[in-house]
Order: structure tokens, then sequence, then C-alpha cells
């Protein structure tokens, strides 16, 4: 973990409520896709943890949808703020242990982590397919860069109105030939429960979010159960091992 | 040079600063972080008998200049904290703990303090009757003078070591509560617990905490925690650990004048993880300003004169 200041160079909308926040500032502290950075915001008391959606020397993207105070203070900001900022926080995704051709699977704002993934997977030689799942069309945002990663894309909007009608399961469920053995998934804990019973998945790694004070285990505010017992979400996750989990 | 060292109850703090239970873990994610030697003590995680998950999620909100917690005392229970965290303790720190015991009967209290009486690096008990998230136990001895004053006695005739009553601030006059801990026979005092606050989802229109209610802290809560230490350092002869909102220097002497002689530092070490040790780094140069030598003349000062 590592304090420090970060500037905002750019906030480019995507969606009605989802933007694309790009930071300056030291990012050697981040050292795996799925972590997150904790962002002390000027109005407000605690950090808001945020997860990191790519990342490379001296630039920090995030992907952030506006659903409260915190994060529409974020995404309001002004070009060349300067931000408190612990990034590094949090385990992530664990590369070394997903064969050749994960299927990574997002809902929502959850897809956040998933665009640093890929990247990071592509850039290791793994071949991703990435499954995104949306409200509707007009909820859309980084499909095209998932693609121009040269990953698979496949679809699902609850309306229809682009890729499979209904959720991710259904789109996954239509792609017959989609590898689904090993899972690396973000998204609403119903989303994350029914990939993880989707017949044929063996194993995977699984994202999940916390209300937080600290970021950084002290607390222990974000702590949920699991099969080894009470295990903190910001210190010893956000990625959890699908048998770790209590469901 | 600043003298920052203080004394309390016979046990030397080489300064004041000392973050506050339930803020800090065992010290392990701080010594990550900086070298835990520049504090004067630390008040580890409320320690029960039994292992404790806490309360369900969510358990921490957002409020105005500071947060609510229901965390519930999750904590390991006082044997493995034994087993576990006293031997890594005495590697990341070396001056005296400060042992935060929780229990929800009097003769908990004691065995806990009991098993806590060959661990020579804890220097003092600060018996925590004040956490306000539980919905039996803890709440009720700390609202009520006689049975804080029977935990008080119950503890001290168990123990060698100093024993710090912690106060909970959800009660009509804490000076009565106070005076009645002091004739039980408590060695000092540290004050406030948490403020019992809540929140309300307007997408849920529910509790957004999973408790229904939590603990207020942070600064919101300093000039309450500052009119408390003043109100008891007044009624009682026993020292005082002040806590409540403090997160900078100059907090910390304020809480000094209004008559604590150390001082914990709570949710702001969530909100900046350096935050104790940045306000042991600027105390000397404040004390300089004021004219002050040795830090401890500061206690109850703003009561005389």
């Amino acid at each position: 973990m590592k304090q420090s200041i970060f500037t905002v160079s750019e906030i480019r909308q995507l969606t009605a409520d989802t933007y694309a926040v790009s930071l300056d500032g030291d990012t050697e502290a981040i050292t795996a896709p799925g972590q997150f950075v904790d962002i002390a915001l000027p109005q407000k008391y605690l950090r808001r943890p945020i997860s990191v959606g790519d990342w490379s020397l001296g630039h920090l993207l995030l992907l952030v949808k506006e659903i409260g105070e915190g994060t529409r203070e974020l995404v309001h900001l002004s070009k060349g703020t300067e931000l408190d900022i612990l990034s590094g926080l949090g385990n992530g995704f664990d590369m070394d242990d997903c064969g050749s051709a994960p299927l990574l699977v997002g809902g929502g704002i959850g897809i956040a982590p998933l665009y640093g993934l890929a990247r990071s997977l592509k850039e290791r030689g793994i071949s991703p397919t990435v499954v995104l799942g949306y409200r509707t069309g007009a909820d859309i945002f980084f499909a095209r860069e998932f693609s121009d990663l040269g990953c698979r894309v496949l679809m699902a909007t609850e309306d229809g109105s682009a890729g499979t009608k209904g959720f991710v399961t259904d789109a996954i469920l239509n792609a017959r030939d989609v590898a689904r053995d090993y899972l690396m998934a973000c998204g609403p804990i119903p989303m994350l429960k029914a990939v993880w019973n989707l017949p044929g998945v063996r194993d995977g790694q699984f994202s999940l979010e916390a209300r937080m004070a600290c970021g950084f285990g002290a607390c222990v505010g974000c702590t949920i159960s699991t099969v080894n017992g009470p295990r903190r979400v910001c210190k010893d996750g956000p990625i959890f091992r699908k048998e770790e989990l209590v469901w | 040079m600043v003298d920052l060292s203080i004394r309390l109850a016979g046990v030397e703090l080489k300064n004041p600063i000392i973050p506050a239970s339930g803020t800090f873990g065992y010290g392990r994610e701080f010594a990550e972080l900086y070298d835990l030697d520049i504090l004067g003590s630390f008040s580890w995680k409320g320690t029960t008998g039994e292992a404790r998950l806490g309360n369900p999620q969510p358990r921490i909100a957002e409020a105005p200049a500071g947060m609510l917690n229901a965390v519930g005392l999750q904590n390991p229970g006082v044997d493995m904290v034994i087993q576990e965290e006293i031997p890594n303790i005495a590697k990341i720190f070396h001056g005296p703990v400060i042992a935060n015991v929780g229990g929800f009967s009097v003769e908990e209290y004691v065995e806990n303090c009991r098993k806590l009486e060959a661990c020579s690096q804890v220097a003092i008990l600060e018996v925590n009757i004040s956490c306000p998230n539980l919905h039996a136990g803890g709440k009720n001895f700390g609202c009520d003078p006689v049975a804080a004053a029977e935990v008080t006695s119950a503890v001290k005739e168990a123990t060698r070591k100093p024993v710090f009553m912690k106060l909970t601030p959800n009660v009509s006059d804490i000076a009565e509560i106070a005076q009645a801990c002091a004739n039980a026979g408590a060695d000092g005092l540290c004050l406030i617990n948490t403020l019992l606050g809540m929140r309300i989802d307007l997408k849920t229109r529910r509790p957004l905490l999973a408790n229904r209610t939590g603990g207020l802290s942070g600064p919101a809560v300093f000039p309450v925690a500052l009119r408390m230490v003043w109100d008891v350092y007044q009624a009682v002869d026993i020292p005082i650990i002040g806590c409540g909102g403090v997160s900078t220097a100059e907090d910390a002497v304020e809480m000094m004048l209004a008559g604590a002689s150390a001082v914990e530092v709570g949710a702001a070490n969530l909100r900046d993880p350096y935050a104790s040790k940045k306000i042991v780094e600027a105390l000397p140069d404040l004390c300089e300003r004021m004219g002050v030598e040795h830090i401890s003349e500061l206690t109850g000062g703003a009561h005389h004169g």
C-alpha cells in the first residue's frame, strides 16, 4: 500500500451514470488487476474504495458509476484536482492459476476491474473470453475497449437492446462453444452466484465489494464469513476463490 | 527540547499519543506502514472471552465529519490473542501496550483480565464497559453507576495491572459514572467511546447499517468528547485518557488542556493511516510555540487561572 497524491487528468462520461476517471500519479504499489484504491474526497470523511480499471506507469484509470454522494463528488471533480489516494490495496486476481482461456464475467460497474485483468492476461499470452452484462443498450460502456484488446466479447442486456436478451448467464448458455471451466467475475452478488452455479464451472475467482472504513485491514468493518473463518474484503480480498465462499 | 513523556497510573509513555481501540487492530496493518515505536502506546482491538464474528454487513457508514461503525466487537478471543497476537506485538512494538478488554458478564471481564496478567507487555487494562453495538452486555454496565462500579472492583481484585475504565458517552451524567468507577478503585478512565447514531438509506428507506444503529466517531464528536473530559476532570482525581475525534496535534493539546493526561486517536487512523504518527511528529513544534517544556504540564490547564 502506498499513500500518495494523484492529479485528475481527465473525466470522460461514458453513459448516463458511468465515467472514466483518469489520474496521474505513482502507481508503483499496484501489483495485480483486481486491486483497488481508496480515495480521500474533499467533502467526505471516509475514503471511497474504487477498483482499478487499468493502470500503467504514472497513470491510473478508474471506471466509476455515480451511485451516491461520494461517487457523485468523484466524477464531478475538475481536471487538475489533487487527491490523497491509498493505492495497491487488496490481493488482486491470481493470473498464475486461471488456465489458458478463463471466462471473465462482469455485470454493470463490476466490469471495471475486468478491463485491467483482460489487458494483463493478454500480455501474458492468455486469451480470455469476456461476458459483459448491462441493464439496457444505453448502459453499455467499454465493450469496444475489450474487443480492441483482442478479446472475444459476449454481451447481455436485460431489455435485449444489445447482445443476448437477459443476464450474463443467458449469454454464456447461448454461446455453446464458450469454455467456462474457469471464471473470473465481478458484479452484483446474485450475478456472481448465478454464474457460479452454471453447469461446467470448475473453479474461479470472484471479486466482492463491501462498505469499508479504512481499506487496509485495520477496522474489520468489511468482514465476511468464509469457509476459512472471518475474512476482510479489503485486505484478504477483494478477490476470493470459489471454494472459500459461503453461498 | 520539549519533554513529551507522560505518566499514566505509574506507567511511563514516551509521548501521550495512543491509537484507540478498534482502529488499530493488534498493530499488524500499521507496522507494515511505519515504525510503531514512535507511539506512546496503542490500545488493541476490544477482546472478549470467546471469538466473535461481530454484526452482519453493512457495518460502516459515512456521517457528517465522521463515520458510524457497527462492527460489534469482532475479535479472535483472548486465548488466540495471547497465543498469536501478543508474540507478534513484541516484535513490532517495544513500548507498553494497552489491552482493551470486553465482556458480557462481570465474570468474563475478570477472567479475561486474569488471563492477561502474565503478559508483561500489557501495561494497562482498558475495560470497555461502553461498546454501544451489542444487544446485551457491555452497554448496560457503562450506563449504570452501580454496574460500572461492580465491574471495576471485580477487575481490580483480579489484577495488579492499572485498570482504566472506558466510558460510554451515551449517558445523562458521565461524571456520575466516572465517580462510581473512581470510588470502586479504578486507576484511571478513558473517554469517550462512540456516540450512538444511525443513517437511513433513501433508496431502501431502511436503516443503512444492518445493526440499525452504530457508533459515531471522527471530528464530529470532538467537542462532545472534550466537554465530557472537562466534566470528568472536575469530578475525579484519577488520570484520564481523552478520546474522541482527535485528528491533529492541536486537538490532542486541547484534549490535554481539558484534563486528559494522554490522548487516544481513533477514526483519524482509518481516514489517514499515518495520522497517529503525524500527530506525534507535530507535537514538539506545537509545544515549543506554546512555550511548553513538559507536555504533561498541559493536563487540566484550561481549568486554572
